[in-house]
This record gives structure tokens, sequence and C-alpha cells, in this order.
């Protein structure tokens, strides 16, 4: 689980980057914002990078993002 | 040098695209932007070159890179009125007023912001013709620079990508 409430653009982006670095073939990542573009750039990146956006849940005050990692570059 | 960044670039078959950012610029407010565009297309799988040229290359300097300013004059998007910048320590007053704000959003400073955009794989290139314009020496430069390149390698750099000019 990765908490990127309170920083804004790129923040949410390079933490789940970073965590993504680090993942497994398989691996959930949960990712927590409170930034309002988040929805919008995760969807683009997990778009881009061949990854898979399970779930965006509203929680109150900010949003939870479910990303499974379902393609690894090197 | 140039050679080998051109190499580099070429063996990398699993990129998504690239991304080329050139830096002319050397205000706070041109620079902080140019990293956050670099830095994210890294995320995207992109292969991303900054270079950096002219004013852009205070960026890249250890003595400025800590202390980059925000002017006031010309700058008409600022709350104030533009003849009022000239006054003697408005720039300083400017550039405190934006660092308060940008600590306030939580957003990190140029230094840090260079580090992470580095860790994610961007290469940062300075423009040799502004060394010697400028007088500035290869040992002033931060870690982070890769090399000292011309237009040619910065274009074939930037090829069949996007480009950004700041």
């Amino acid at each position: 689980m990765i908490d990127s409430r309170g920083s804004f653009c790129p923040g949410p982006i390079t933490d789940l980057f970073k965590a993504y670095r680090t993942s497994q073939l398989g691996d959930v990542i949960e990712l927590l914002a409170t930034d309002p573009a988040a929805k919008a750039d995760v969807t683009a990146w997990a778009q881009k990078s061949g990854n898979e956006l399970l779930d965006i849940v509203d929680e109150p005050g900010y949003i939870r993002l479910l990303i499974k990692v379902t393609k690894k570059r090197s | 040098m140039s050679q080998m960044t051109q190499l580099k670039t070429e063996e990398k078959g699993e990129q998504t695209g690239r991304l080329l950012i050139i830096l002319s610029k050397g205000t706070m407010d041109m620079v902080a932007p140019a990293l956050m565009i670099a830095t994210t297309g890294a995320t995207m799988g992109k292969e991303v070159h900054m270079f950096f040229t002219f004013w852009g290359m205070n960026a890249i300097n250890k003595k400025t890179v800590g202390s980059l300013k925000v002017a006031p004059v010309g700058n008409p998007g600022m709350p104030m009125p533009n003849i009022l910048g000239m006054i003697p320590g408005m720039t300083a007053m400017a550039t405190r007023m934006m660092n308060g704000k940008m600590k306030k959003a939580k957003i990190p400073s140029i230094p840090e912001m260079m580090k992470t955009a580095k860790d994610l794989g961007v290469k940062f290139h300075a423009c040799s013709t502004t060394m010697e314009v400028m007088g500035i020496a290869k040992d002033t430069f931060i870690d982070e620079v890769d090399d000292v390149v011309g237009a040619a390698t910065m274009l074939s750099l930037g090829e069949g990508g996007q480009i950004i000019f700041i």
C-alpha cells in the first residue's frame, strides 16, 4: 500500500512507479491519493504501461486505486 | 560521450516512446514544470532526455540549482503591477512567496526533483555552445548531468518522439 495523500502531480504517479519497479508480476498495488488528477493520471499510466487498473474507490476525502501488475519492463 | 548516449538509445527496444525537453529558461517557474513532465514521462515508460541550454543551465549549475528565482518583471501572472517588480528586493520577495506556496503544497524542491528524475532514468544533457558563451566549466555541473552535447545530438535524441521547448 502506498500513501500519496497530500502530494500532487507528479507525486502519486512517481510513488506508484517506484512501487511498480520493485513489484512482481501479479502483484496488486494499492495507492491512496488526494490529488484530483490522480484518477485520470493513473488510468493513463496503466494504459500506457500495459498494467491493469482494477478499481477506483472513492473514500471520504481521498481515492483508493488498485493496480495489478500485468506487465513488467526490465 | 555523445556517441555513447546515442548507442544506448538504440539498444533500448522496450521503451514506449521518446520525450525530449529543451529547457532554455532558468527561473524556478520554468524549471519545475520541465522536471515534473520529465519525471512523469519516465514513469510512463518513455525514454526521457533533458537538454539544458542558455539560462536553463542554471538548473544544472551547482551554485544556482538550489536558489532558482521567480521573476516578477515580465510576468503578468504575478499578483502585482509589473512596474513594482522592478523595485530592488521584489524578485527575492516573489521567490520567497512562491517557494512558500510550493512547500505548503508539499511539492519537492528543485534539487529533490532532479534526484527523482535521475533515479527514474531521465538523461541530462548540457549544451556545449552555452558553456562557451557563458564561460561555464564542466566542474560546475551537478553530478546528475550525463554529458555535454551539441544541437545535432540533441535532435537525434528526440527523433520520432515528443519535443517540448521551454
